[in-house]
């Protein structure tokens, strides 16, 4: 079979969903190992931001690999959803989901959406005002001002709020999505069972880890 | 026991269909659900109108034959069963029961309930021969070492009837468990590994070609499947695709 086929196929589509949601779970363990650092020492916190902020491989390389990796999962997500409701185009009258799925998989497409938008928002907040700090104000190098930056993000409620919805709902796509990363890559063994348990404590302890980070950083201004 | 039964009527594939009301009365719990539409039937028939289609063959829970969306779910309520062995005793006196088609856009309903399932025959058809000794001194299966669990295991996926229950409740039509059924049958035998790469994509590119949709690991079709085929077969149809996907 021609290899374009292949790549095509609705397998394909499954494990290219699954890697890029897995290599999305690996930059989110790195993101919030250093928000968790902001809770602890603030001079930790400027020291990796500037880091991450400054060192060319990760401005120049990384995180445009971050952003194609996040427009892939998105677009071959859409493309997925599509496909799947041209696959039933007369809906059941009477359809009892909850019988035999969880909330969190079979609503993939809403929980991704929101996490869309709430990056959308995300960007806004840090990366684009970053862009226009270090490229368009063209604006002198202050490795410690990231903490204060953080800080002022998580004056307003509003915001505060914005994000721990979010993140509720992250905590729902990755409640399905990790373990599912692993099924569709094809891993089913006796270790499967553990790792689904080492998927739902990763929904659970990150996302609602990035929530007590908000709330700290928004009480603490009080 | 006395129903209100709200039935999918379509006069044939190209008619569109509704949902129709039926009240129906003496109903006894150790019926079948495909004997309490055998009773509506009957008055149907009596009165002159038009009895409702439905499939079923072996009544006896292994032809695969019976197909049925019952109250949101592929072949009703009950666990490990297809519709012929649901029993009345599932519902009690007053109950309204949705009685819909398997849906999906790869199984076209052809009158009421009854859909064509024959997507899944040409899958099966695509996955081809399996390789046997036509030498004269065949070789018997059973002095082939197989260990118990792949044994086991094969026999397990092989217990798939075929209905269409996997797709009909999935939320995406897809039909990935049937498929991964009878790749793994093959897959995990000595006989089947000969054409077994061949099988797998061939397999997924029929089943693709159907419009059947993609799986997402909801495992509802797990649930729902009267035979209890496992996920952990789709798993190993992946892994059968990428390794066979390499070799090309």
């Amino acid at each position: 079979m021609a290899k374009s086929a292949i790549l095509k196929s609705s397998i394909a589509k499954k494990v290219a969903m699954a890697l890029s949601g897995l290599f999305l779970i690996s930059f989110l363990s790195l993101h919030f190992f250093i928000n968790m650092v902001s809770v602890f020492s603030a001079d930790s916190f400027n020291a990796m931001s500037h880091f991450m902020g400054y060192n060319p491989l990760i401005q120049f390389v990384m995180q445009p690999v971050l952003i194609a990796g996040v427009v892939f999962h998105f677009v071959m997500g859409m493309v997925l959803e599509l496909k799947n409701r041209k696959a039933r185009p007369i809906a059941y009258v009477n359809y009892n989901g909850a019988a035999n799925a969880s909330w969190a998989s079979r609503n993939m497409i809403i929980s991704g959406l929101v996490v869309l938008a709430f990056i959308g928002l995300h960007f806004y907040d840090f990366w684009v005002q970053e862009i226009v700090y270090k490229y368009v104000d063209v604006n002198s190098i202050e490795p410690t001002r990231y903490f204060e930056e953080l800080n002022h993000k998580f004056e307003s409620p509003i915001r505060t709020g914005l994000y721990c919805v979010a993140f509720l709902l992250l905590s729902l796509h990755l409640w399905h999505g990790f373990g599912s990363s692993f099924q569709s890559v094809g891993f089913s063994n006796k270790y499967s069972r553990f790792l689904q348990k080492v998927g739902y404590a990763f929904a659970i302890v990150v996302p609602f880890g990035f929530i007590f980070i908000a709330l700290f950083h928004h009480f603490n201004q009080i | 026991m006395k129903l209100t039964l709200q039935i999918w009527r379509q006069k044939d594939a190209k008619a569109a269909g509704k949902i129709v009301e039926y009240p129906l009365d003496g109903i006894e719990g150790d019926m079948s659900f495909l004997e309490m539409l055998d009773v509506l039937n009957e008055q149907l028939i009596n009165k002159g109108d038009e009895p409702v289609s439905f499939d079923h063959d072996c009544r006896e829970g292994i032809c695969g034959t019976c197909s049925l969306f019952i109250n949101g779910e592929a072949h009703g309520p009950d666990r490990g069963i297809p519709t012929c062995q649901l029993h009345m005793r599932m519902f009690k006196d007053g109950d309204t029961i949705f009685i819909e088609p398997f849906r999906a856009a790869a199984f076209p309903v052809i009158k009421d309930l009854v859909v064509d399932r024959s997507a899944f025959d040409r899958i099966q058809h695509a996955g081809g021969f399996v390789s046997v000794n036509t030498s004269g001194n065949p070789v018997d299966a059973n002095t082939i070492p197989i260990p118990k669990h792949d044994a086991d295991r094969a026999f397990d996926a092989a217990t798939c009837i075929g209905c269409g229950a996997c797709v009909a409740t999935c939320k995406n039509s897809s039909a990935m468990l049937f498929v991964a059924a009878k790749v793994s049958q093959y897959a995990l035998l000595p006989q089947g590994r000969v054409e077994a790469a061949d099988r797998v994509l061939n397999m997924v590119k029929q089943m693709d070609a159907e419009g059947f949709g993609n799986c997402t690991n909801t495992g509802a079709c797990e649930v729902e499947c009267p035979k209890g085929i496992s996920l952990e077969n789709i798993a190993r149809m992946n892994r059968e695709y990428l390794s066979a996907s390499m070799k090309g």
